[in-house]
């Protein structure tokens, strides 16, 4: 029997998706359940799997035996907009999820690089956080607890759906960025926030060297914006800089941290909407993707370093927040050049999107710092110990 | 050839060698010495140390632990000692690593928003010693005056304004841990950023299971300019429970909002720390509401104030003046205090519940309270739907703790059948090892067991904490099986974890020293 046919006899062809050019089968469980009972046998089969959502964040190019699409995990079984609250599957677009939260009044305040498509499991999997973790913080900050199916097909739950939980150690937060190295999330539990009554988006164009003092002082004076991100010329389509400050809140809220934007241009909404889509799309247009985390004052001096490194391509930057996010056309030595030079700063860099012969050669993480090499191996043992989980986290 | 078998070393025949490490004056082998251990700040677990060591530096906390590891020796780590879940506390043959001597701040940076700190630094130092910056740590918990940043670390510690700010693990950035083995890891980075996958978070909440940090890297939050604070009162509990659904729902987010009950009030009142709660009022709420600019605070207090109304409260007011807000807060930091007098002993749980269930589960409770002819207070972090049910009684009342285990177990019950979980900041610990199996299955409580063997593949790190290991599904062996038996934790079959039950006489220590139920907190 082929993997195809063995498939098939588990899941039922409705599972089974249209091969894709590289010839690897893409299977589509239904449910969970169907998940743990492909991992499990592919445990015992010994196939490579590699975990796809919808497609359009990391490339479909992992070598492996089969693809596991969470394409039909698209069900959102609980929306509470009383406690604030959803839970939803894994395989659902972010798009979709939004619409539905919205109608229910509720929102969840992440805004993370790639197509409005990309699926909800594929944001928790990579923690692409985007503007907005200025003002709501991480992707883990997000979450109230996961599902997760391990690389044998055992089914885990971690966390819970209330708005604190210290029951057992934390694997939620494990899952959260760990690029499936430690199992495929299947279920989330999120936590929301009521839809913004006020959303507005101001901009101001300028040299770095002008912007840089410019996000400083909107950090220093007590604002709270939801986003302060600075956009490089080429992702902005403008030709200079910008500095992007996003408010949103109840009417007062923004009204009162309005007033400190007077240099600043106020965009119309559908400008607005546009803007931050723009910026979103970017990242998932050229081949490599990667995020680093300094300080809040070394955010300068870090930008200066990847534009003499890699050149000076599409960057999204939130200074107050010390978090950097660089696209663009890059090799696997040069990466791997920068990102020593970053440990040396104690600066991670973490590869959100490549082709796969960078990834096998960087790895979403590289190098770890001390003695915690031993502790991630572990983890991938325990969650993963038939090695079934094709993820390229550690590099050459 | 002859085979000469070597006796294991107990931990008692390492005490002179830990003296030479940490000095004469920090091993405590005496009882007296030790019963100071036995107990965290919930009185119903007793346990008393084998040898109580209390390092005076990290290169003295790895020098210990190294120790150890050669005796396969196991230990528990302990902060203050303000936890309520006995989760601090060591077993027989166990060694208690005190961390309260490392107590340095070692490094503010303003520009950055965050500070370096050894484990026992006190909480509500850091804010203290921060404050000329204009920042503060911002979680808070009721014992924030005692407890340590070490401590807050391994339970993932909340408070009241974590509502707003979030819980322990929103706020650590790297942290320096040494295992088992007395190898020291760097997790995280100085950004918060994770370095590979998100290890600070795994560490965060795991009890003092996978080591002891002996450096912490923390998030600093600006000290809000503007704060309104608000009491409302209401003349029914359900109306109370409405006024918090409400404000959540509204979309505003308070820095606080916390809940008392009639009985919790007054206690408070007839307390040192009355704060002039009404003391007729079914409830009280108390609401902060705090930000970067006064008029946005001001427009935000007057909405929650019209939402508190229409839900039903009697009045609402603002604190008119710093000393009266402060006085409104020592009410509520100081009610588990307070609570004190109302009996003998005391349990407190930590459930949380979906914040829409908050009016149905009070009303519960106050049945099973009625059922049990029991005095149930509660005093909570109602925003987050955070309830500490608090349960007065005498413990030299076999019948009673019959009752108030009965009622216990009819709370988290009624809590986890609304979709809530068994702690909320309080942690496992030992105390509620037995309701994981209500909400983990066996396969994700195996996972748990796993992952602690990755750090700690003995078990020997606060050994019998929370994984009730008899309901796990078994997911890996231990590395080692020829560790020396006898060196763990007890036989523990029923999963309660305790040597006493809810401690009374006939426990360990001796009731008529004045071992009476007291909170720490």
């Amino acid at each position: 029997m082929t993997i195809l046919e063995k498939v098939t006899a588990l899941l039922g062809e409705g599972a089974v998706l249209e091969t894709g050019t590289d010839r690897v089968p893409r299977i589509a469980p239904g449910s969970p359940d169907a998940v743990a009972l492909l991992m499990g046998t592919a445990h015992q089969e010994g196939w490579r799997v590699r975990i796809e959502g919808a497609g359009t964040w990391l490339p479909s190019d992992a070598p492996a035996d089969l693809a596991l699409t969470t394409r039909r995990l698209d069900r959102v079984p609980a929306v509470e907009p009383q406690d604030l609250t959803a839970t939803a599957e894994a395989g659902i677009g972010l798009d979709q999820l939004r619409q539905q939260l919205a109608d229910r009044g509720a929102w969840l305040a992440i805004d993370p690089p790639g197509l409005a498509g990309r699926t909800l499991g594929s944001v928790v999997a990579t923690a692409t956080a985007g503007p907005l973790r200025q003002g709501f913080g991480p992707v883990k900050d997000h979450l109230l607890g996961v599902t997760f199916v391990t690389g044998d097909g055992r089914m885990v739950q971690s966390g819970g759906r209330v708005m604190k939980n210290v029951a057992g150690y934390d694997l939620t937060r494990l899952q959260a960025g760990g690029f499936g190295a430690f199992g495929v999330i299947v279920l989330v539990h999120l936590r929301l926030r009521a839809l913004p009554r006020v959303d507005v988006t101001h901009v101001l164009e300028g040299s770095r060297d002008e912007l840089t003092p410019v996000a400083e002082e909107i950090a220093a004076a007590g604002q709270t914006p939801a986003a302060l991100e600075l956009v490089s010329p080429a992702l902005a389509r403008r030709d200079r800089w910008v500095l992007a400050v996003r408010l949103v809140g109840s009417p007062a809220l923004v009204a009162a941290d309005e007033t400190g934007l007077g240099r600043f241009a106020k965009l119309r909404a559908e400008e607005a909407h546009g803007f931050w889509m723009r910026l979103a799309e970017g990242f998932a247009v050229r081949p490599v993707t990667f995020r680093i985390g300094g300080v809040p004052a070394a955010s300068d001096e870090l930008l200066d370093l990847l534009q003499h490194q890699l050149g000076d391509e599409w960057i999204s930057a939130a200074p107050a927040a010390g978090a950097i996010r660089w696209s663009g056309d890059t090799t696997a030595d040069r990466l791997q050049r920068l990102r020593r030079t970053l440990a040396a700063l104690e600066v991670p860099l973490t590869l959100e999107r490549a082709p796969w012969a960078v990834r096998t050669a960087v790895g979403h993480f590289g190098a770890y710092r001390e003695g915690a090499g031993p502790l991630v191996a572990g983890l991938r043992r325990t969650f993963d110990p038939g090695g079934a989980l094709v993820v390229a986290t550690d590099g050459e | 050839m002859t085979r000469t078998t070597r006796t294991p070393k107990t931990a008692r025949d390492l005490a002179g060698d830990l003296r030479a490490i940490v000095g004469e004056r920090h091993v405590r082998v005496a009882v007296a010495a030790r019963a100071t251990y036995a107990m965290d700040g919930l009185p119903t677990h007793r346990r008393l140390p084998d040898v109580v060591v209390l390092p005076g530096t990290r290169e003295e906390v790895i020098a210990v632990i190294r120790l150890l590891a050669v005796h396969g020796i196991p230990f528990v780590p302990r902060g203050a000692g303000t936890g309520l879940s006995g989760g601090a506390l060591a077993d027989d043959g166990a060694v208690l690593i005190v961390l309260t001597r490392l107590s340095r701040i070692l490094k503010v940076d303003a520009r950055n928003r965050s500070a370096v700190v050894e484990p026992g630094v006190v909480n509500a130092r850091l804010s203290a010693a921060t404050r000329p910056h204009g920042l503060h740590y911002a979680p808070d918990p009721s014992s924030q005056s005692a407890c340590t940043i070490g401590g807050n670390v391994a339970e993932n510690a909340g408070g009241p304004h974590c509502l707003k700010y979030g819980v322990t693990a929103n706020h650590i950035l790297s942290l320096e841990v040494v295992l088992a083995t007395g190898e020291t890891v760097i997790l995280g980075s100085p950004s918060g950023e994770p370095w590979g996958p998100d290890l600070v978070g795994l560490f965060v909440g795991s009890e003092g299971n996978f080591g002891i940090a002996t450096r912490i890297s923390v998030r600093l939050t600006p000290l809000p300019r503007a704060v309104r604070t608000l009491l409302a009162d209401f003349m029914a509990l359900r109306a109370a429970g409405e006024g918090v659904s409400a404000i959540i729902a509204s979309g505003i987010v308070p820095a606080a909002l916390e809940m008392m009950d009639q009985s919790c009030v007054q206690a408070v009142e007839d307390s040192v720390y009355a704060a002039g709660y009404p003391r007729d009022a079914a409830a009280v709420l108390l609401v902060e509401i705090d930000g970067g600019n006064a008029d946005a605070v001001i427009a935000e207090t007057e909405l929650v104030t019209e939402i508190l109304r229409k839900s039903g409260a009697r009045s609402v007011r603002s604190a008119a003046s710093e000393p009266e807000r402060e006085r409104l807060w020592q009410g509520r930091k100081k009610a588990f205090g307070a609570m004190g007098r109302l009996s003998r002993d005391l349990v407190v749980q930590d459930a949380v519940v979906p914040r829409s269930a908050l009016p149905d589960v009070l009303e519960t409770i106050a049945g099973i309270a009625a059922r049990h002819r029991l005095v149930v207070s509660n005093v909570f972090h109602a925003g987050d739907g955070n309830l500490h049910p608090n349960i007065s009684f005498d413990a030299t009342d076999e019948g009673m703790r019959t009752r108030v285990e009965e009622a216990s177990a009819e709370i988290m019950a009624a809590c986890i059948a609304v979709g809530g979980t068994i702690t909320g900041e309080h942690g496992v610990g030992l105390d509620k090892l037995r309701y994981m199996p209500l909400i983990f299955d066996a396969e994700s409580l195996g996972a748990m067991l796993a992952v602690r063997r990755v750090w700690d593949p003995d078990e020997r790190v606060n050994p019998g904490k929370v994984v009730p290991v008899h309901a796990c599904r078994e997911w890996t062996r231990r590395t080692d099986p020829g560790r020396q038996p006898g060196v763990g934790p007890k036989p523990d079959p029923d999963g309660s974890g305790d040597q006493g039950g809810l401690a009374g006489p006939g426990g360990f220590g001796d009731p008529r020293a004045g071992a009476r139920g007291q909170l720490v907190s």
